[in-house]
């Protein structure tokens, strides 16, 4: 299929929901509206909310304070994983000791922390990125500690017959390895810190998406809450197109799948 | 009388056993006695999971014998072999370093500046024919074009012995004689101690100057040490066609076979069993 044909049909789709979805929503058929405006809306008020946010500017405010958000917790919560990772990686005894208890602070849904965290650190944004540090944690914890111990025997042995001391080793194989699996882990746990972000305003603040979202279903404003979930969804892909062009400079090492030479 | 070259790697009565997995003991090598003196080429010959690659380990410090010693140099060896340099039959590259680097790396760990470790891995690529590929990654390149940053990796440190285990085994036959050629052109420079384990018998008489050749496992043996008596420099595409070649092959051969034909045997019945 060409990249036109592609484009076009992925358009039609789009088209023919919002069509169908106006239609059912203004028109009665058979003498009644089958998707009442009350519980559902319709894209042409959707619209417009839309547009009145980015028109009247307030939605920057909101859209700042999730990116925000999101970033710390990305940003805290891998530099925290990474660091218990490497280190349950290279020292067993201490991942046998505490083994049980990740598992139980990773069984644990993270929503349920979030009131807990509302209380301890407030109704700012630190509540949020608490959360958002707790779901990016377990996911490049367990990335990286898997790729430090993925690290080849052939390679660890040849990096110590060339002449690499512990910390060399670590420097030069242990330390990338790790890196390479947490970068391939890249969309998740940003789009967890998104998550943890939205999830958390959703649950009790002031500003943000969730906030927004929050609000509008507090007041039945369907459009609002419809508006919100559009401009969330919008801001996750163009997040996730930068982690991708991101992550293609990281990872030029890494064979494309499908691409290996023998 | 021969002056005394000293002796680079002395294996005495070394035996190796691992625990496996139901707490029994399994020898690998038993009181294997080999001696390869400074500037030999041997090749360690035996059937598919004979110990040879153990053996190896050994003599890189990689694995301690349960019994017997390990002397490097006349010095007994603690820990690892610094003096020698080990190409491993496996992708032993450092997937997320570019060709040179990976040939750098040896260098720089040794306290070299990095920009004369880059100069140096430089030559060495070019030597092993892949200036061209310096920037590539390991899996942009062909598994021969991989054996030979391989190569330029060890060799680089320049050290006293050099351990190969299979270094051309997944290699395809043109690949694995063009390497060969590639191998003795630059042994010859400096001529260091080769300690070379395969399981062809071909290529271990077109490059050594003995064949020690194994029984199969476990508790492998050493049955036998055959001096090669083709000329040096070698051209190991014409080195198959020498008449001495083809003599030395049949003799060792009748020794080889039996072995070959045990340790298939064995590997069949046990897989049998398991």
């Amino acid at each position: 299929m060409s990249r036109l044909r592609l484009l076009s049909l992925q358009l039609l789709v789009a088209i023919v929901a919002l069509v169908l979805w106006q239609f059912f929503a203004t028109v009665s058929v058979f003498g009644k509206v089958w998707l009442p405006p009350f519980f559902f809306s319709n894209p042409v008020d959707v619209g417009t909310q839309v547009v009145a946010w980015f028109a009247s500017g307030v939605i920057w405010k909101h859209l700042l304070i999730t990116l925000w958000e999101s970033i710390l917790a990305f940003v805290i919560g891998s530099a925290m994983g990474a660091a218990v990772g490497f280190w349950f990686a290279r020292q067993p005894r201490v991942a046998a000791v505490f083994d049980p208890y990740v598992k139980m602070v990773n069984a644990l849904p993270r929503v349920v922390l979030a009131p807990i965290f509302t209380l301890w650190l407030g109704l700012g944004i630190w509540s949020k990125v608490a959360l958002g540090v707790t779901l990016v944690f377990f996911i490049v914890f367990f990335n990286v500690y898997q790729g430090v111990k993925e690290v080849s025997t052939t390679v660890r042995d040849n990096a110590r017959m060339l002449g690499m001391s512990e910390r060399q080793l670590t420097r030069h194989v242990y330390f990338p390895s790790a890196l390479s699996w947490m970068f391939s882990s890249l969309h998740t746990s940003v789009g967890f810190a998104v998550v943890g972000a939205v999830v958390g305003e959703y649950l009790g603040s002031a500003a943000g998406l969730g906030y927004l979202i929050q609000q509008a279903e507090g007041v039945f404003d369907v459009a609002g809450v419809f508006a919100g979930m559009f401009v969330l969804s919008a801001f996750v892909i163009l997040i996730d197109v930068g982690v991708t062009l991101v992550e293609r400079r990281l990872l030029v090492w890494r064979p494309v799948a499908g691409e290996g030479r023998g | 009388m021969e002056k005394a070259t000293p002796t680079a790697v002395a294996l005495q009565d070394a035996t190796v056993a691992f625990r496996v997995a139901d707490g029994r003991v399994y020898t690998a090598v038993e009181q294997a006695d080999l001696a390869v003196a400074d500037g030999e080429f041997v090749a360690i010959v035996g059937p598919t999971g004979c110990g040879k690659s153990t053996l190896l380990n050994v003599a890189a410090g990689l694995l301690q014998p349960a019994a017997g010693r390990v002397r490097i140099f006349d010095k007994p060896l603690v820990g690892l072999n610094r003096d020698a340099g080990y190409l491993f039959q496996a992708d032993a590259l450092f997937p997320w370093k570019t060709a040179l680097d990976n040939v750098a790396i040896g260098l720089e760990i040794a306290g070299t500046s990095r920009g004369e470790a880059l100069a140096r891995a430089k030559q060495w690529l070019g030597s092993v024919g892949l200036g061209a590929f310096a920037s590539r990654y390991p899996h942009m390149l062909s598994g021969g074009q991989r054996k030979r940053v391989g190569l330029a990796q060890v060799l680089i440190r320049n050290p006293k012995i050099l351990l190969m285990d299979e270094p051309f085994g997944p290699l395809d036959a043109q690949t694995r004689q063009i390497m060969g050629n590639l191998l003795l052109e630059l042994w010859s420079a400096d001529k260091k101690a080769v300690l070379f384990v395969t399981h062809d018998l071909e290529e271990a008489i077109a490059l050594a100057d003995r064949v020690v050749i194994m029984s199969a496992g476990p508790s492998a043996r050493i049955i036998g040490d055959w001096r090669v008596p083709l000329a040096r420099p070698r051209d190991i595409f014409e080195a198959r066609l020498d008449k001495d070649f083809h003599a030395l092959h049949r003799e060792i051969w009748s020794v080889l076979k039996e072995q070959v034909m045990k340790g298939y045997a064995q590997s069949s019945q046990g897989a049998e069993a398991s």
